[in-house]
């Protein structure tokens, strides 16, 4: 495996190594090009990985400090968990379920479809679905997501059974087993799903794709590619002219790395991007790196979330199997008539005893919420998620008091709910309460939002340098070797999960990478 | 469908797990909330009855009557060590205790621990749900008392799978009681 020097300047240096960063690392790689990925965390690999969910918590979750503000619910029950994602080689590819749903067309002409709506900060992106769709349709090759490629669906699981049942009595029409990146069948050198469960604490048969074991050992097996894990980044450097010239990190021990670069690309998910980008303010960029307008950490996104479980007279065992091979789509259509602009999706969720008393009301006790755990056999759960409206407001900036246990400012996040989100939250919890009760649930359980799993929007796409952070291509409008790879380029977030589009934007992006160097353009 | 055996098993693994002591379990198994106890005798930075008190609070606080004592018992015991080595905990743990007796004895003239009836106690927690120590004893409590892996065949969960294989053949589809539509 490659081994690259701190002082070799022909590098393009990716900070996090998730589906943004551990994909770019392997396509440049497969292109030629010499990349160091830097990933804040740790490397485990499949055989780590425990059915155990708090266990699991502490091994791959980014537990670093960070603080919150705002009226969204999170920000009351986790004021310092404001995103459950993981600190790992391969980011939160390692503990994300495997939904890969392509936007629709209108959703990235949301300025154009919802026109302009108080209090949210919408544009359209700067590319079209027709753009992207070629690398969608490579994206989905390449992990190798069910109902794509002729690869058949994953086989429905009982808690897909009750909502299948349900979702058709109310007359829903799209209901599947999803379009997963979970092998139905043996595929690219890995076995098809075992139906474990625990998607979320790292798949241990690597049926679901994770860049852990498919993009990052190809990328390294090229020797263009070298991985060093346990390297937080704590800045971008620059050099006189305003371009950059290497990174700085850390490593276990505090100590401090200097390595070169000739392109840097940040992918460290929507909280920990903006972040570093504001921590490398410098005399040049008093306002930190690429914010000339001002949108870095901005028109953060996490999606318009929050479940319904049902509980029924008889066993469901919803933990059993794929934690989330079941969807319903009918609701994902932009309908204004519902009362809000967007869709969103019904998708099957369970947890464990464990992360159930957790999340299912925290801050609850008494018998109410102990005769709903007594429930947790006849439970079938499903998740909501829906677009949530960028605000300018919702933001990551960095908290003026609380410092890392390096010295630099933590990120803080604010979110308040938009009026938008709000309605279609009301919406979605009782057409999915109409789902369950359909088959016979006795009780309903609406569930409120977990801690943010997709984060969005903070480095956000723009065709003009005044609206956004990056241009089409994921470069940041200031600095023309500075890149961004990860969920923070969405300009709006759709109403689906979005792996997908972050790993088809790394296609696109490692295409036109590559074609900038080439053509000596960075 | 492939149910569940939910008889009890104990295991030295969830029982360190949780408590990090080495109490053996037939030293509370069994035995109920009172601070002649083993276990509440045994306790060194909180007094017996105080760690009787916190108990029952425990089992108030997330009542499963499926569930052993012994798995309350092993959720709150971690308090013990952490008031040996903390003087701000213990000072809230006896004070905390102290406030729940002194309206225990105002409603019932009776301290905590024997006011009769579990809603008289919940109406007492109640009255202090906005303090540091009930806040603390219910966050404990949500981790310690579900995070005991004896506890979970109970619920009806299985835990780890991969060791067995997965659901593939054991049950991942086995619902049989849907109306077919």
């Amino acid at each position: 495996m490659a081994q690259f020097d701190l002082n070799d300047d022909s590098l393009v240096v990716i900070i996090g190594s998730g589906a943004g960063g551990g994909t770019l690392g392997n396509e440049l790689a497969q292109k030629g090009v010499k990349v160091v990925i830097l990933e804040a965390g740790d490397r485990y690999e499949s055989a780590d990985f425990v059915n155990d969910e708090w266990a699991s918590f502490a091994q791959l979750a980014w537990k670093d400090m960070r603080t919150t503000s705002g009226t969204w619910r999170v920000g009351k029950d986790f004021p310092n968990l404001p995103a459950w994602i993981v600190k790992a080689v391969g980011g939160s590819t390692v503990h994300w379920a495997g939904a890969s749903l392509r936007f629709e067309e209108h959703e990235f002409k949301v300025r154009s479809t919802y026109g302009a709506l108080p209090g949210a900060n919408l544009l359209d992106w700067p590319i079209s679905l027709a753009e992207l769709a070629p690398y969608y349709a490579k994206a989905e090759d390449k992990m190798g997501v069910t109902r794509t490629n002729g690869i058949p669906g994953l086989p429905g699981n009982n808690n897909f059974r009750v909502m299948e049942a349900g979702a058709k009595k109310v007359g829903y029409t799209q209901v599947h087993t999803g379009r997963m990146a979970i092998n139905s069948q043996p595929r690219d050198g890995r076995g098809s799903c075992q139906q474990i469960g625990f998607c979320f604490q790292g798949c241990k048969s690597g049926a679901k794709w994770s860049t852990l074991y498919t993009e990052i050992p190809k990328g390294e097996d090229t020797g263009n590619l070298e991985v060093r894990p346990n390297s937080h980044v704590v800045k971008i450097e620059h050099d006189a002219a305003g371009k950059v010239t290497g990174v700085v990190y850390a490593s276990p021990d505090g100590a401090m790395h200097r390595q070169k670069a000739r392109v840097v690309a940040v992918a460290g998910n929507s909280i920990e991007s903006p972040r570093l980008l504001l921590n490398s303010a410098s005399n040049l960029f008093p306002d930190g790196l690429a914010n000339s307008s001002g949108q870095v950490g901005r028109n953060y996104m996490r999606h318009m979330t929050g479940n319904v479980y049902g509980i029924f007279e008889k066993p469901v065992h919803m933990y059993r199997g794929t934690t989330m091979a079941g969807i319903i789509r009918d609701e994902s259509r932009h309908d204004p008539k519902r009362g809000f602009v967007g869709g969103y999706e019904m998708e099957t969720v369970s947890l464990g005893i464990p992360f159930m008393a957790a999340f299912m009301d925290p801050g609850a006790w008494g018998r109410s919420f102990t005769s709903a755990m007594d429930g947790y056999s006849n439970m079938a759960g499903m998740w909501l998620i829906g677009e949530d409206m960028p605000r300018e407001t919702n933001r990551v900036t960095l908290d003026p008091v609380a410092k890392d246990k390096l010295g630099l400012p933590v990120a803080s996040v604010h979110y308040d709910d938009h009026p938008n989100d709000v309605a279609m939250r009301a919406h979605a919890v009782q057409q999915g309460s109409a789902v369950y009760s359909a088959v016979g649930a006795t009780r309903l359980i609406p569930t409120p939002p977990y801690p943010s799993t997709h984060n969005m929007g903070t480095n956000r796409m723009s065709e003009k340098s005044r609206d956004g952070v990056i241009n089409k291509f994921g470069q940041t409008h200031d600095i023309k070797n500075l890149f961004v790879s990860d969920g923070s380029q969405f300009t709006s977030g759709a109403a689906c999960n979005p792996t997908l589009t972050i790993v088809s934007l790394a296609i696109r992006q490692a295409d036109n990478i590559a074609r900038m160097m080439e053509q000596r353009e960075i | 469908m492939r149910e569940i055996d939910r008889r009890t098993r104990f295991s030295r693994r969830g029982f360190l797990r949780t408590t990090g002591a080495a109490v053996p379990v037939a030293a509370i198994a069994g035995t109920s909330i009172s601070a002649g106890a083993a276990w509440a005798q045994d306790a060194k930075a909180i007094a017996p009855h105080a760690m009787a008190t916190l108990v029952k609070a425990a089992r108030d606080i997330f009542p499963h009557d499926h569930i052993g004592d012994v798995f309350y018992v092993r959720a709150v015991t971690p308090w013990d060590a952490k008031a040996g080595k903390d003087d701000a905990h213990k000072a809230m743990v006896a004070e905390g205790i102290a406030r729940l007796d002194a309206d225990a004895q105002d409603a019932h003239a009776s301290p905590y621990l024997n006011v009769a009836w579990e809603s008289d106690r919940v109406a007492l927690l109640r009255g202090i749900e906005h303090t540091k120590f009930f806040k603390t004893l219910r966050a404990d409590l949500v981790v310690s008392l579900y995070n005991q892996p004896e506890i979970w065949p109970k619920f009806g969960y299985e835990g780890s799978s991969a060791e067995y294989g997965g659901y593939l053949a054991r049950g991942f589809d086995d619902i049989n009681w849907l109306p077919t539509v």
